[in-house]
């Protein structure tokens, strides 16, 4: 933060979005957590101020040796900062795994599907991937895997019966009945 | 070709009051000398930051807002100086879909009523045959032809937004200005849109102004992009050459500070020191020299010019400008001689 005096002395409205979530930033950290959690915490900035909070974000923990779980729908952001991911569907994690096996090997329908639906920078595409139809209201989550009405891979098992989380890789879990057995006694 | 919209030298300044009994009156220069045209069947892209004025020239083209100065040209009339039955003509060949469809849809009127109510209002169409136009227009944007008996409740955000396209489309305009229309869905959501509004424009040779700050998306959609920042466009290009020859150096840190969803492909997020400035308090010169990691003496001072680089490749910026390469010129063929 350029001139912390003057800062000191202001409030949040007399500063700028970056400005405010490094205040935020230098809060959570003041009493050297163990864990922090961050929750989107630059959905809101511009593109280039959220490379520098991230930036600053990513070297203090990682220098003071905190933990932090990053919440974030941004798949560039977690492919950029993150050791391991979870993807989370309509309430439940549905796959787990070091980033770079994430991204390179996904294993779940939904993550293949959200990796494919984002439009790149890199390459080019003349129409998206798309996962058809709409997240389900969490009031009445579907049936068995709640992401079965969604799924170009569905089978027999799926609306029925709830996956259970299987290790498919080092480190990498997937709840998924493509990859193995049904939560024991769990049905809906 | 010509143009379909042609918009010349726009300017709007908002009044800003501030200081004791808000007598102090400050202006927001949102759009400053802003020039730009769309072709028929393409796709301008619009890039920029919060707050650099996107939005605001997308209304000023549409004719929701009055230029402080300049105009715009659609198929060459002036659409500024139409009024009355003349403007009403030309507008509904003119439409808009919204950032938040949430907002933009009276949540107490019927979709039949939403969707239909741009043909009521232009005396294009009555009763049944509204109806039948709106069923038609609903299957056209993936909804269902019983959806128009519903309420905008009843909807999930990609719906929404399907239903202001819908909206939009009725009174078969020509152009259509997008305003950030996936910035507020889920990004499983936001390709079935995008997907959605390229067909369209297949199907139909709609010409787009997209606005978005996702340069991804802008670059999935686009056939031509401008970059804006503070309210002046600095630099223009055909889609490839923006994004594999960005010449101005804020378009450089913008496409540097995207992240890639690719953890073997780790980079320098914070390529640009300093937050974007208050359009209150424009600097002087060329308006990103605080930030410009390029920044030369007469930056701060002399406003840059548009100079075309290579054909349709326009950027506003002195390390382009045809003195500085004419004198960087000679001053090689000097250095070269014995």
């Amino acid at each position: 933060m350029p001139d912390p005096e003057q800062v000191l002395r202001k409030y949040p409205h007399e500063l700028s979005g970056g400005m405010r979530q490094r205040v935020m930033i230098a809060m959570e950290l003041s009493c050297r957590p163990d864990l922090l959690i961050a929750d989107e915490p630059t959905t809101a900035l511009d593109v280039t101020v959220q490379g520098q909070v991230l930036t600053i974000l990513n070297d203090l923990v990682r220098r003071l040796g905190i933990s932090v779980l990053f919440i974030s729908h941004d798949l560039g952001v977690i492919a950029q900062l993150c050791d391991r991911v979870s993807v989370m569907y309509a309430g439940k994690i549905v796959e787990t795994a070091p980033v770079a096996r994430l991204f390179a090997e996904p294993a779940h329908p939904y993550t293949r599907g959200l990796l494919q639906a984002i439009p790149s920078l890199d390459e080019e595409r003349d129409s998206l991937r798309v996962i058809p139809g709409i997240v389900p209201r969490l009031v009445e989550p579907p049936g068995g895997c709640r992401f079965h009405p969604r799924c170009a891979a569905r089978f027999a098992p799926c609306d029925r019966l709830v996956p259970g989380a299987v290790e498919v890789g080092p480190g990498h879990q997937v709840a998924c009945h493509l990859y193995g057995k049904p939560e024991a006694g769990k049905r809906s | 070709m010509t143009p379909v919209i042609e918009a010349i030298d726009l300017v709007k300044h908002f009044p800003v009051h501030g200081g004791l009994l808000g007598r102090r009156v400050e202006h927001l220069r949102a759009v400053d000398s802003v020039s730009l045209t769309i072709h028929p069947r393409e796709t301008l892209g619009l890039v920029g930051e919060s707050g650099c004025g996107k939005t605001t020239l997308g209304y000023l083209i549409l004719n929701l807002l009055r230029p402080d100065r300049g105009k715009v040209l659609y198929r060459g009339t002036d659409i500024g100086a139409l009024q009355g039955e003349a403007l009403r003509r030309v507008r509904r060949n003119l439409q808009i879909v919204f950032q938040d469809p949430q907002s933009s849809l009276d949540p107490r009127m019927l979709i039949k009523k939403t969707v239909g109510y741009p043909l009521e209002v232009n005396g294009m169409a009555r009763g049944e045959e509204v109806v039948a136009r709106v069923k038609s227009i609903l299957t056209e944007v993936g909804l269902d032809e019983e959806h128009m008996y519903r309420y905008p409740h009843e909807f999930s955000g990609g719906q929404r937004q399907r239903i202001g396209i819908a909206r939009a489309l009725i009174t078969g305009p020509e152009i259509i200005v997008f305003d950030e229309p996936t910035s507020s869905l889920d990004v499983s959501v936001q390709a079935q849109i995008l997907n959605l509004v390229k067909e369209l424009q297949q199907r139909h040779g709609y010409s787009y102004l997209f606005v978005s700050h996702n340069l991804s998306v802008i670059k999935h959609v686009s056939h031509r992009v401008a970059v804006m920042y503070l309210g002046k466009i600095v630099e223009a290009a055909p889609r490839q050459a923006l994004f594999e020859r960005p010449l101005h150096p804020y378009t450089r840190a913008l496409l540097a500070s995207v992240p890639k969803p690719d953890p073997g492909k780790r980079h320098t997020l914070g390529v640009l020191s300093g937050d974007v400035p208050s359009p209150v308090n424009v600097p002087t010169g060329c308006r990103f020299h605080p930030r410009c990691p390029e920044m030369k003496e007469e930056c701060r001072h002399v406003v840059p010019s548009g100079v075309e680089v290579e054909p349709g490749h326009w950027v506003a910026c002195h390390l382009y400008s045809p003195e500085k390469s004419q004198r960087s010129q000679k001053e090689r063929f000097d250095a070269t001689r014995p």
